[in-house]
């Protein structure tokens, strides 16, 4: 029966709906993505409900995760890293693709955005050896510099205290680039007319920047936002690589993903490292529904 | 009317989509049944050496794991032995408590192959995860004869036991000794120190007389393995397979937490990694004593620091004064550990015996100082014929075979890392080891309960 009414309702599409080059080029996208992220979506949440024998277990994974010695404090720490990685992802990215646009059409401007997006092209794990190169003042190429604030060795720089700003500094050198060009494009799409008009009417720079160019780009600084809470919240390759290099002195047990991955390969309980990717998963969906709603990221323009 | 068909259309196709997630999920469910109720019905083995076997292959490759300094070993043994169909694989060994083996068989649990048929790992803690999760198997219940497993120094094998019945076998024994500079001793007219009282005294000589050279490290993880230990601290009693006894304020640990945190206040204790590029640069040329494992010559000294021929000499590790029976510490000593899943389990002995046992391997070429009691004969000939140390190194480290501390256990959670994240960090940010065991003990403690072991005290 559906497959008599969707080939007759194939016939009206086909006349009065002219994008099926579209699903034809989305289609390899859509198995990829049932394949690699809704499968082992529900597979997640499939143990997360189940305990060892696959009987259904209800909330007593969670229970386990949230008692756990190390699940609060891991919590905090990803919690004060996202505080200081999207604020300063925000405040420096909008403020660099302001300054790159004011430079527009001079040399400086092409040569800077590609440096920008360089470190970006190292893959996560390359760009965090390069840190562990950085932050060893014996061998860093700043470490004068480490050494005038007082920090003599690797395990002073790695101390606890610092590892926020640390996992910060390496994240928004690796994926700021990227954000930065993306922001530099879409000041590209604000008319050229409007900002002409603003300036005959008198408006400096910075008027210019907080009263148009800054409103205009709302809803990409809300993706960026989206993106990068839901990227932030999956920290793991810094502090496990941190860990690894310094012998376990600092990093180990640091994030949640870190704990999930302890959880399912280290106390052999499955069902409680998925617990936590789930938690993590209706996290960042009930953010980036917040942010969407409030934002109104969805309507037309 | 167009209007209403796309209305209509999407709501059908929010159907179906609904439809076609339910079924994803239940084939998922459905696979995922399958898939872990294979192993209770799969094919019935024999029963043999305890423990219920595979049906065994005559062909195939046997699938060995080696680190890569144990490579050597693995094509050693094929070149000997080119009639064996070999599959060498090198891995990081679990170095650091890396977790891969245990990550890695874990999963092959959970897909029912894949398992290699040897491993060699670096972490001699394998027995506690490797026995409840049914990778290794019983070697002392048919496999190897008896006779064999006597051949091994008194106490190697303990790491590698589960009540009574012996799962992997010790590559090579990590007792400590005390490292010294023969050559500057002699110079500066010191004496050897024998009891950890004149080591002190030493240190704080050492501090006003000859500041920046230091009589030891306490920088890396496995630092209460070289001074807790020795000095009988029972921060890791394991007195069962899930049972652990904590106490880390008794007068053992305390006595020897004050006298490195003296020596550390003095600056003649370094806090630097002895692997660290700071150490390498800074204090590798000026060492006067570093207690420390029997791998730290040949890994550190003759390796790492390329300290000339001559210079290095060891003697017994100090003891307490007053103390009638003398104990020393452990770093590690690698394991070997044969697949209870092989279908080649014959060629795996095989390979396993000689690979621990063998005068061409263990004796002559092995870094570390072999568990085997023949081979580390071999060894320590080798080793005074080279002669690269000043004076007799057999018999103190003979003699250290046999004093580690029983009263330090092998358990699942990493006191190494434990350490490090508690104690090192602290002592980073200027609080005295003394002051920290309390946050040592909790911090055992957490950890153990969390691989479920019951904590006492």
């Amino acid at each position: 029966m559906s497959a008599s009414s969707s080939a007759g309702g194939g016939r009206v599409r086909r006349l009065s709906w002219p994008g099926r080059a579209g699903h034809g080029f989305v289609a390899p996208y859509v198995v990829l993505l049932i394949a690699f992220g809704l499968v082992p979506t529900i597979y997640a949440i499939y143990f997360a409900f189940t305990d060892a024998s696959e009987r259904f277990a209800g909330l007593s994974n969670f229970a386990t995760a949230a008692t756990d010695f190390r699940f609060l404090p891991a919590v905090g720490h990803v919690a004060l890293y996202l505080l200081i990685w999207l604020v300063s992802l925000v405040v420096l990215v909008v403020g660099l693709a302001l300054l790159l646009h004011g430079l527009a059409a001079r040399a400086a401007d092409r040569a800077l955005r590609f440096l920008y997006y360089i470190p970006g092209a190292l893959a996560g794990a390359a760009s965090a050896m390069v840190w562990l190169f950085m932050l060893d003042p014996t061998v860093s190429p700043v470490g004068f510099l480490l050494r005038a604030s007082g920090l003599g060795t690797f395990g002073q720089v790695i101390a606890p205290g610092h590892l926020p700003i640390l996992l910060a500094v390496i994240a928004f050198w690796t994926g700021a680039g990227g954000w930065i060009v993306v922001m530099y494009g879409a000041l590209n799409n604000i008319s050229a007319d409007v900002l002409e008009a603003a300036r005959i009417d008198g408006a400096g720079p910075w008027q210019i920047a907080r009263h148009i160019q800054l409103p205009l780009l709302r809803k990409w600084i809300v993706y960026m936002v989206i993106l990068s809470f839901a990227a932030g919240t999956q920290l793991f390759v810094e502090p496990q690589l941190l860990s690894q290099a310094s012998n376990g002195v600092a990093g180990r047990d640091y994030s949640l993903n870190q704990l999930s991955y302890d959880f399912a390969f280290q106390n052999d309980n499955v069902g409680s490292a998925a617990a936590i990717s789930v938690e993590l998963l209706v996290v960042g969906l009930v953010v980036a529904g917040l942010f969407v709603a409030r934002s109104g990221f969805f309507d037309a323009d | 009317m167009t209007d209403k068909v796309r209305a209509d259309g999407a709501r059908r196709a929010g159907k179906s989509r609904r439809a076609a997630l339910a079924a994803l999920g239940a084939a998922v469910t459905l696979a995922a049944a399958t898939a872990c109720g294979g192993g209770g019905g799969g094919t019935a083995g024999a029963q043999g050496g305890g423990f219920r076997q595979e049906p065994q292959k005559n062909d195939g490759p046997l699938t060995v794991w080696v680190d890569s300094t144990r490579l050597a070993a693995a094509q050693l043994y094929q070149k000997q032995h080119p009639a064996v169909k070999m599959d060498i694989v090198t891995y990081d060994g679990d170095a650091n408590g890396s977790n891969y083996l245990q990550t890695k068989v874990s999963l092959f649990n959970r897909t029912r192959k894949g398992w290699p048929d040897v491993v060699f790992s670096s972490q001699n803690n394998e027995a506690s995860w490797a026995v409840p999760a049914g990778f290794t198997a019983p070697l002392n219940k048919g496999l190897i004869p008896q006779s064999t497993l006597d051949g091994w120094a008194h106490g190697a094998n303990d790491p590698c036991t589960v009540n009574g019945t012996v799962y992997c076998l010790r590559n090579d024994l990590s007792q400590t000794v005390l490292w010294y500079n023969a050559g500057l001793m002699k110079k500066w007219g010191y004496k050897v120190p024998a009891t950890w009282e004149d080591y002190r005294a030493l240190g704080e000589k050492v501090a006003t007389e000859h500041p920046g050279y230091i009589v030891g490290s306490a920088g890396d993880a496995f630092t209460p393995e070289i001074y807790m230990w020795a000095s009988k601290c029972g921060a890791n009693q394991i007195t069962g397979p899930k049972a652990v006894t904590v106490d880390t304020m008794s007068a053992n640990c305390t006595r020897m937490a004050a006298l490195l945190d003296t020596l550390i206040k003095n600056h003649t204790m370094s806090m630097s990694s002895v692997f660290s590029s700071d150490f390498d640069k800074n204090q590798a040329g000026r060492i006067l004593m570093l207690p420390g494992p029997s791998w730290f010559g040949g890994a550190l000294f003759q390796g790492t620091f390329k300290t000339p021929a001559g210079q290095i000499a060891v003697a017994p590790m100090p003891q307490w004064s007053g103390d009638p029976t003398p104990t020393v510490g452990n770093v590690g000593g690698g394991t070997w550990l044969l697949s209870a899943h092989s279908a080649h389990l014959k060629a795996g002995v095989d390979f396993l015996t000689w690979v621990t046992t063998a005068n061409d391997y263990q004796g002559k070429l092995a870094p570390g100082y072999p568990a085997n009691a023949a081979a580390a004969k071999t060894w320590l000939e080798n080793q005074a014929s080279s002669h690269y140390y000043a004076g007799d190194i057999t018999g103190p480290l003979q003699t250290a075979a046999g004093q580690v501390w029983s009263g330090w256990g092998y358990g699942q959670f990493s006191q190494e890392a434990i350490w490090a994240a508690t104690v090192t960090t602290g002592v980073t940010a200027g609080k005295t080891i003394v002051s920290l065991l309390p946050a040592w003990q909790n911090a055992i403690t957490n950890y153990a309960r969390s691989d479920g072991y019951k904590v006492g005290r």
